[in-house]
């Protein structure tokens, strides 16, 4: 298999390597007009054709490592080196992305099947999709040299075979390490898509706005994958990592984080293309900078470039990764210089109170939280080069920094939608702003009253502040777009007789993309709220014997057995810890300790429960050398829940975004004057 | 500033110090399996903190023991300012140039608009969009 895995990777080379080479001759003969042999439009299709033959070749290299991994083919080093016999079918698996060389297969063979999409949905605009598939063609064969000469997964083991593997790393062994990383690499692999799109457009000087009506539609999908990897990703750390939180402001994932942040600007920036002609270099670069970021973030991850807990595959790959970035920045600044004529905008501002400028500033925040991130990244290796000293960026510094251009970011997310396109009136601001703006200051009155407090001990607490801010913003922007939602679904409702349900679905259907964006605000909103609850994390830390107890919150935690288990892949110590609350008992939790077999590392195995209002989340450490007692440490984290219910609303928003909308039925449904008409025309599909 | 009592002051601190063990976690959060630094580094900070020293002392003993790694965020003196000062100043830029930008267009736009304002335009802006079914698909 490794002999068949690895012609397989070869053969997918030298068809990336015609399809851009073919594919570039033929776009030039049909730009320049120059006659040939074969004629250029059978030349394009012979390339496309390649690149599809090219996903084929790749799928067969990623059966066969599968396949290996499977039949425990210890003979391939990379195997060995991630397997082993008793590891569980899912994580053998998702051995294929737990290695650099695997990973990067995973990555060819997901521009692999993104491209044979593309290729076949050529139809849409022959031309332009022969311009995406070229480039898309040239992304895909820096990748297959990579899998082919610097980092090959099929390189065989020298001297004697084993009998058995050395396992995948224990914190891998873990089910949502199955989904997150494909998740993530959809999102990463996917923005080579809209990156081809813009670039090909722009080198074929392409008439119109369609092409970014097809990137759009491309970058939300990656958007999509993106965000349920990053969020997989941060409850796979919550649940595995055991130290009570979820993000750390670590390099891997702020790596991930960068190209979301330019992607939300793009999705937001994108509709001033559409509707006003405006921002196009902006956007063009904003779609750049996104393919940029997502390499640049698999060279931090792959290159060893920062030192990351989630950084499992490093290696010296990092050079081909820079000369690649070099080669794509040239390319893209030389089309731009070449092009940006084409690139003028129609129109501009009329006011700086209006959805437009709203925009402009969300683009702005988006694009300093990206800069911030990137910067605190990417600085020890800057100090470390000026004063040869590796200072530490942690999260102190990001939470000091970036918090609150978070902060700034949400107060947005409320005021745009409730400002009409062009220019508004005092009076119509006022008119729209006092309703969320009671809620705000309502939520923040109730919090300082139930304890959520800016001080602690009576010494001012940035953490409680930000929380209370976040808090109060949170119910002003939600009340904002619920308002947004109830103004058209009443309308709706009144003038089609449905009740406000009915009207609300309705409402949506008619303007996908609007309320689908809502949806993700609020979805958003929601999110921050479980962020904002952080603030308030309790722990408690003891040495628990038998039917001993720890308090914490509203629980008490008492200790009735330990116990030992044993499978083929791990041995594992429990700790049976039943939970009372008011004296009564309510549930049992048993956080685990394993040691692995095959490679001897040890892991715990967090116990958590979750409620609305916080998570019980249990660590059995140990036990103590000098006592032999156990030791469990537990944290009570509020509102941690949210977090996850927010990304379900953030999922379902964009699917609904992706929907067509139904065609408006405006002549039946005009908004009386007395009712109060929506900050804009809802029910006419959003103009 | 230090919080008000010993074990505020040890949750504050414990999360402005990096372990050492080159786990990239705050010491206060250290808690991988077998952590050879983490357990000796809090019981060094708890004693640091028992002996009355100031939270910038503290934190400045751990960097000359263990160097400037293992603070969690770069100091505020020297090049490392660079590290606070950056985003600030590159954020304030980039507002001050939008604003500017968007006023700019504004003016020049109302300028422009004067004279392309009349009834008969407005009239036949509202033929074009109504004829290019324009406006239909808009953004949230």
């Amino acid at each position: 298999m490794a002999a068949f895995g690895s012609f397989a990777l070869l053969i997918a080379l030298a068809l990336a390597a015609y399809n851009l080479f073919a594919g570039v001759i033929a776009l030039r003969l049909i730009a320049t007009g120059q006659s040939a042999r074969i004629s250029p439009e059978r030349l394009a299709d012979t390339a496309r054709r390649a690149g599809i033959a090219g996903f084929v070749a790749v799928t067969a290299a990623a059966f066969a490592l599968v396949w290996s991994v499977f039949n425990n083919d210890f003979s391939i080093t990379y195997i060995m080196e991630h397997s082993n016999r008793a590891l569980p079918a899912p994580y053998k698996f998702a051995a294929l992305w737990s290695g650099q060389e695997g990973s990067l297969l995973l990555w060819a063979w997901l521009l692999g099947a993104y491209g044979f999409v593309l290729r076949l949905l050529h139809k849409t605009d022959v031309k332009l999709y022969a311009y995406a598939g070229t480039i898309l063609a040239g992304v895909q064969l820096f990748f297959l040299s990579v899998v082919n000469f610097a980092a090959p997964p099929f390189s065989l083991l020298k001297g004697a075979l084993p009998d058995d593997g050395n396992g995948l790393n224990p914190l891998l062994q873990y089910p949502e390490m199955v989904i997150h990383p494909p998740m993530l690499y959809l999102g990463y692999v996917g923005f080579t898509i809209p990156f081809a799109f813009a670039l090909g457009a722009l080198m074929m000087r392409y008439p119109g706005e369609k092409w970014i009506r097809i990137t759009r539609g491309w970058t939300m999908v990656t958007w999509l994958f993106l965000t349920m990897g990053i969020f997989l990703g941060m409850h796979w750390a919550y649940a595995v990592l055991g130290w009570g939180g979820y993000w750390g402001w670590d390099p891997v994932e702020n790596a991930s984080f960068m190209p979301w942040l330019t992607g939300t600007a793009f999705l937001h920036s994108v509709m001033m293309q559409e509707r006003k002609g405006m921002m196009k270099s902006w956007n063009v670069w904003l779609i750049f900078s996104t393919f940029i970021l997502s390499i640049l973030g698999t060279l931090l991850t792959r290159g060893g470039l920062v030192s990351s807990v989630h950084a499992f595959a490093q290696s010296s790959i990092g050079d081909w990764f820079v000369a690649f970035l070099v080669i794509v920045l040239a390319v893209c600044i030389f089309t731009y210089i070449l092009q940006r004529s084409h690139l003028k905008s129609e129109q501009r501002l009329e006011s700086l109170v209006s959805r437009e400028s709203s925009f402009l500033f969300n683009n702005l925040v988006l694009l300093a939280a990206c800069f911030v991130i990137l910067w605190g990244t990417l600085f020890p290796i800057l100090s470390e080069y000026v004063q040869g000293t590796k200072v530490t960026v942690g999260p102190p510094f990001y939470n000091r920094v970036a918090i609150p251009i978070g902060l700034f970011l949400l107060f947005l997310t409320g005021v745009g939608p409730l400002l009409p396109w062009r220019s508004t009136s005092l009076r119509a601001i006022r008119r729209n702003f006092v309703v969320p703006s009671i809620a705000l200051w309502a939520t923040v009155i109730v919090c300082l009253a139930v304890g959520a407090r800016p001080w602690k001990d009576g010494v001012f607490d940035t953490g409680n502040f930000y929380a209370l801010v976040a808090f109060g913003l949170s119910a002003g922007v939600f009340t904002a777009i619920l308002s947004e939602f109830l103004r058209g679904a009443g309308v709706i409702a009144r003038q089609t007789r449905r009740n406000l349900f009915s009207a609300m679905y309705l409402l949506t259907r008619r303007n996908t993309r609007r309320y689908g964006g809502y949806i993700i605000h609020i979805g958003v909103v929601i999110v921050v709220v479980g962020l904002a609850g952080a603030a308030f994390n309790r722990s408690q830390e003891s040495e628990l014997g038998l039917n001993s107890t720890m308090a914490i919150g509203p629980y008490t935690l008492k200790c009735v057995g330990f116990t030992q288990d044993s499978n083929l892949n791990y041995d594992s110590e429990y700790a049976l810890l039943d939970i009372y609350q008011n004296g009564k008992k309510q549930f049992q939790m048993t956080p685990e300790k394993r040691v692995y077999l095959a490679s001897q590392q040890p892991q715990t195995m967090v116990a958590i429960h979750s409620v609305l209002s916080w998570d019980l989340y249990v660590v059995y450490e140990g036990t103590n050398p000098d006592t032999g007692q156990p030791i469990i440490k537990a944290f009570l984290n509020p509102l941690v829940s949210w977090i996850w219910a927010g990304v379900v609303f953030m999922v379902i928003g964009t699917f609904v975004a992706l929907v067509p909308s139904l065609v408006p039925a405006t002549a039946s449904l005009r908004v009386p004057a007395s009712l109060g008409a929506p900050t804009e025309p809802a029910l006419r599909g959003g103009d | 500033m230090g919080a008000a009592d010993a074990g505020a002051r040890f949750n504050n601190l414990s999360h402005r110090l990096m372990c050492t063990c080159g786990c990239a976690q705050l010491l206060g959060e250290c808690n991988h399996v077998g952590c050879t630094e983490s357990g000796r580094e809090r019981n060094e900070l708890s004693a640091a903190i028992a002996t009355g020293a100031t939270d910038q002392q503290i934190l400045a003993s751990f960097a000359a023991k263990y160097g400037v790694t293992a603070l969690a965020a770069p100091p505020t003196h020297g090049f490392s300012l660079v590290a606070w000062i950056a985003p600030l100043a590159v954020f304030a830029a980039a507002l001050l140039g939008t604003i500017l930008l968007v006023r700019q267009w504004s003016v020049g736009k109302a300028q422009a608009t004067a004279q392309a304002s009349s009834p008969e335009m407005d009239a036949l802006r509202e033929k074009v969009r109504r004829e290019t079914g324009s406006g239909t698909d808009g953004g949230f």
